[in-house]
């Protein structure tokens, strides 16, 4: 396609955005059933125990209650994407502090809470492994005694003690590569857990229809998990249940796995009733999910003049008390582990391991923010060390369309490069570069770059659209908008392949009566994935309408054309035309019947190639489809109290095609927002197992004061060949690249260099202080 | 157990008799017995904004009032807004700058600048006020840069038709 439709490509206005602004929107927790009930969750004080005894008999007698379930009053039928380690409430042990143990029922929330302090447990205390140190320790207990037991998918080739999958991906000969690199970097960097903290915590409500059927309403980034796990969890063919997803409250990875629904439809087939949970926001950040810690050991090697030549990475994630997602994690992690550059030999390798904490999972980023802030730090530590440019080293090895990434996959598409200069240019890197460390009361600036790589192809989905008899299409596909404007999104690219108006575009809602399967709203790939798979069924409706216009008008179907405005049209006859009403009537009432067109793929880019690399226990059959971006932040560190504020930022994105480019650049803004808790502020924290900051009080998120205004977002456009009309994704590029810049700007402001995040003052302040020693 | 107690609460302009059978704060009231759900619950502790209202015209959280506390305050929520033109002004606003993303801490924001854009008489917030008055209001979706846009395009949509507002 030439020319595109003026659908595409256009900042049109979201679909939801005024109901939300205004209130009207309907979120899980907004929602009520006749009859329904609430529930409340009674959680584990301790990081590693037995359950000794549950009494909930006092508890039950309290008006109102009308259930006490405990995990003994389940099947035990366990679940996990990778690990089935997971059941709906603690079963005889509990492995960390917020672990539901049991879960009061009541007609009223208040209720259910108050009668959680009367139910008695008793519990045996273990030893918790509350670190990686102490999970990988020769003589530790171990976190999941039954792991060899439990079902899993896929070779893990889990070793060490509470180890629950090691990964590798190796290219060349790195051990023989180092003598040959003139300069050569080690270093070790550590990474914080971020919690999530999606304004709207997690809620569920399950109903039984007198049929059978269940019927669940949650916050999730999955329709499709959700009806797979509610499956496995009750022992419930798919055919009786249904999965609806309201308004969700944002979700950023933190939803994308399966929540309290389980245990919420367990407690609706025990009462009989309709049970909604609401959790508190305490609840949320002690139960839910949050980004793996990690330790990176990064060593990086370069010739003389800036050619990278060798790399040796090493990551071990935390992934907390329940497997998940993890290993997928560290599958993301591993592959963005040489980045956007040229580096011939690579070994990288790495772990996950359990330990008695809050279980980790998807986060916007995925194991690549964690990968990234050593590798782009390092190659900072290894500019200085050459005495080159950051951002001319990285310039110098960038990869070009058509190179290949690591692992043998061919590079389909990639405008690193142009990235790296746009944001260069944007942001007048030369001169701020060069102006340094300029004091003014007690402080100084400095600008920092990180280059950044994700992908956006993965996994299955599929669409359907079918047309109403006045023309007009109903889209389905059950992906889920998160907030990030998928559904404008996908309805654009659904009026565009078809050439009509938005408004003529209805799209149902991610629900599992009415749309078919897509994995997740995850990887960055919803605009990718189930946009192709829409284009492959407007294609099929196109067809159907060219057919019926070739035997109104006796035509060849190649003479036909779609005319924007829903016609159908013989090429170069401009007044030969025929709607798609007039078309869809015929199809409903006289010939053929109703159009329908359907699209489904699962992601078919380049496998990894064995000649290539070793590969070991790698997650995913397919992966790819990659995208790049280049971020540069100016910050100011007051030398006195050791604050950074960021001054100023630029953030390039390669996204193929932006569909709605406002909606692009909310991603852009919003990623960097939440780079910048990661860099600068955010850590979920223990003390000898307790969390001690679950509240919004405690754990600080940026807030407006804090950022700055000046977020530049540069959209750069390539087109994907396999994208529809081009487009990629960029949900979390955006976030991954802003601790490394913050990091290399610090470096460059002040000439110290935290290889920890996140650089709260107190580790600035130490770090100027140890210069000042020096 | 404590005896039941009974409030007339002034929501959106209408009395309502509500019963209380324990300290209830405010958000309680209104989502689980006013049904009025545009009020969100974000955090519970005040501190992230969602639960924003209108108290006899000034922004405060609904998780930290107690219903008993507000009989005879005139209380607004975003639903009251609905014909207010200055909001009409922000929602517009909203959307066509991008400023509305997961959406859940929307109402929240927009009953807060509500109330800066109503009582602007004079002084003109500068994008540095618009920013520092939404300090108390989280949203973890925007990076707030397309919210304060939209605050500013309110603003000069106000200016440029003042008529519609005095009209209401």
């Amino acid at each position: 396609m030439t020319e595109l439709p003026p659908v595409i490509g256009n900042s049109v206005r979201r679909r939801d955005s005024a109901d939300k602004a205004s209130g009207s929107a309907l979120y899980t927790d907004d929602l009520w059933r006749p009859g329904m009930l609430h529930a409340a969750l009674l959680t584990s004080p301790h990081p590693s125990a037995r359950i000794i005894s549950i009494d909930g008999s006092v508890a039950a007698a309290l008006p109102g209650v009308k259930a006490i379930v405990t995990g003994a009053d389940l099947p035990t039928r366990r679940w996990g994407a990778f690990v089935q380690d997971e059941t709906p409430l603690a079963v005889d042990v509990v492995r960390y502090v917020g672990e539901p143990v049991a879960a009061v029922v009541a007609t009223d929330a208040a209720a259910a809470r108050a009668a959680l302090a009367l139910i008695d447990v008793e519990y045996e205390e273990l030893t918790p492994i509350l670190s990686i140190e102490d999970a990988i320790s020769p003589e530790a207990v171990l976190v999941h005694p039954g792991f060899a037991q439990y079902g899993k998918r896929g070779e893990l080739g889990a070793e060490g003690p509470n180890e629950v999958t090691q990964q590798e991906l190796t290219e060349g000969d790195v051990e023989g590569a180092w003598a040959d690199c003139d300069e050569i970097v080690e270093g070790v960097y550590e990474v914080p857990s971020q919690s999530h903290v999606y304004l709207e915590t997690v809620s569920a409500i399950a109903e039984f229809d007198k049929s059978g059927k269940l019927t669940v309403w949650s916050a999730n980034q999955s329709v499709s998990k959700v009806l797979s796990t509610l499956t496995k969890a009750l022992d419930l063919p798919m055919s009786k249940i249904r999965v609806i997803t309201p308004a969700v409250g944002g979700g950023f990875g933190g939803k994308s796995g399966v929540t309290v629904q389980p245990l919420v439809a367990h407690l609706a087939r025990i009462t009989g009733k309709p049970v909604k949970l609401t959790l508190t926001r305490e609840d949320d950040f002690m139960m839910m999910r949050r980004r793996h810690p990690a330790i990176v050991k990064v060593k990086t090697g370069a010739k003389a003049d800036g050619t990278l030549v060798a790399r040796d990475l090493e990551v071990i994630y935390d992934g907390g008390a329940y497997a998940e997602d993890s290993p997928a994690v560290l599958g993301f992690g591993l592959l963005m582990g040489r980045g956007p550059y040229r580096i011939p030999h690579c070994r990288l390798r790495g772990s996950v391991v359990y330990t008695n904490k809050l279980r980790a999972g998807g986060f916007r980023g995925f194991g690549n923010p964690q990968v990234t802030f050593a590798t782009e730090s390092q190659l900072d530590e290894l500019a200085e060390r050459l005495g080159l440019d950051p951002l001319e080293l990285r310039l110098k090895n960038a990869l070009d369309q058509d190179e290949l990434w690591i692992g043998g996959q061919r590079i389909t598409s990639c405008a690193f490069k142009a990235c790296l200069e746009k944001a260069r240019d944007a942001s007048d890197w030369n001169t701020r570069r060069q102006a340094g460390r300029e004091a003014r009361d007690g402080k100084v600036r400095g600008v920092g770059i990180a280059g950044v790589a994700h992908i956006c192809g993965l996994m299955g989905t599929a669409a359907t659209i079918r047309m109403a008899e006045d023309g007009t299409v109903t889209l389905a596909t059950s992906a889920v908008d998160l907030g990030q404007g998928a559904d404008t999104a996908l309805s654009q690219i659904c009026a565009g392949a078809l050439q009509i108006g938005l408004e003529r575009v209805n799209l149902t809602g991610a629900d599992s009566d009415a749309a078919p399967y897509n994995w997740s709203t995850g990887g960055s790939r919803v605009t990718y994935m189930v946009g192709r798979a829409i284009v492959k069924a407007a294609d099929e409706v196109r067809q159907k309408l060219i057919e019926h216009a070739a035997e109104l008008f006796e035509c060849a179907a190649e003479d036909l054309e779609l005319r924007p405005g829903g016609n159908v049209g013989l090429v170069g006859v401009p007044e030969k035309i025929v709607s798609f009403q007039d078309i869809s009537l015929r199809a409903h009432y006289t010939s053929g019947g109703p159009i329908l067109g359907s699209g489904a793929l699962v992601y078919d880019g380049e496998p990894f190639d064995p000649k290539e690399a070793t590969i070991r226990n790698y997650p995913f059959e397919r992966i790819g489809t990659y995208t790049f971006g280049a971020q540069i932040v100016e910050i100011e560190v007051d030398t006195v109290t050791g604050q950074i504020e960021i001054i100023n930022a630029w953030s390039a994105h390669d996204v193929g095609k932006a569909i709605n480019p406002l909606a692009v650049e909310g991603q852009i803004q919003g990623g960097f927002a939440q780079g910048a808790g990661y860099a600068l502020v955010e850590e979920l924290l223990w003390d000898e197992g307790q969390p001690i900051n679950p509240t919004m009080m405690d754990y600080k998120v940026p807030g407006a004061p804090d950022l700055p205004m000046e977020i530049h977002p540069i959209i750069v456009e390539n087109p994907e060949p396999s994208g529809p009309f081009g487009a990629k994704g960029v949900g979390e590029p955006p976030l991954i690249g802003v601790a490394p810049a913050i990091a290399n700007a610090l470096a460059h402001a002040a000439g110290v260099r935290l290889r920890r995040i996140p650089m709260i003052p107190e580790r600035v302040l130490d770090a100027l202080d140890q210069r000042r020693q020096e | 157990m404590s005896e039941k107690t009974a409030i007339v609460l002034t929501v959106n302009g209408q009395d309502h008799a509500v019963l209380l059978d324990r300290p209830s704060t405010l958000l309680d009231v209104l989502r689980h017995q006013l049904h009025l759900t545009g009020t969100k619950q974000g955090c519970n502790y005040g501190v992230c904004g969602a639960c924003t209202v209108l108290i006899d015209g000034k922004s405060a959280r609904a998780c930290l009032a107690l219903a008993g506390d507000c009989g005879g305050r005139d209380v607004v929520t975003v639903e009251g807004l609905a014909d207010d033109p200055v909001a009409i002004a922000l929602y517009e606003a909203l959307v066509a700058a991008g400023g509305v993303q997961c959406g859940f801490c929307t109402p929240g924001i927009s009953v807060a600048l509500t109330e800066l854009l109503r009582e602007r008489d004079g002084d003109r917030p500068t994008r540095d006020d618009i920013r520092h008055w939404l300090g108390g209001n989280i949203c973890r979706c925007t990076g707030y840069v397309k919210i304060v846009e939209a605050a500013e395009w309110a603003l000069e949509m106000l200016e440029t038709h003042p008529i519609a507002e005095e009209s209401a």
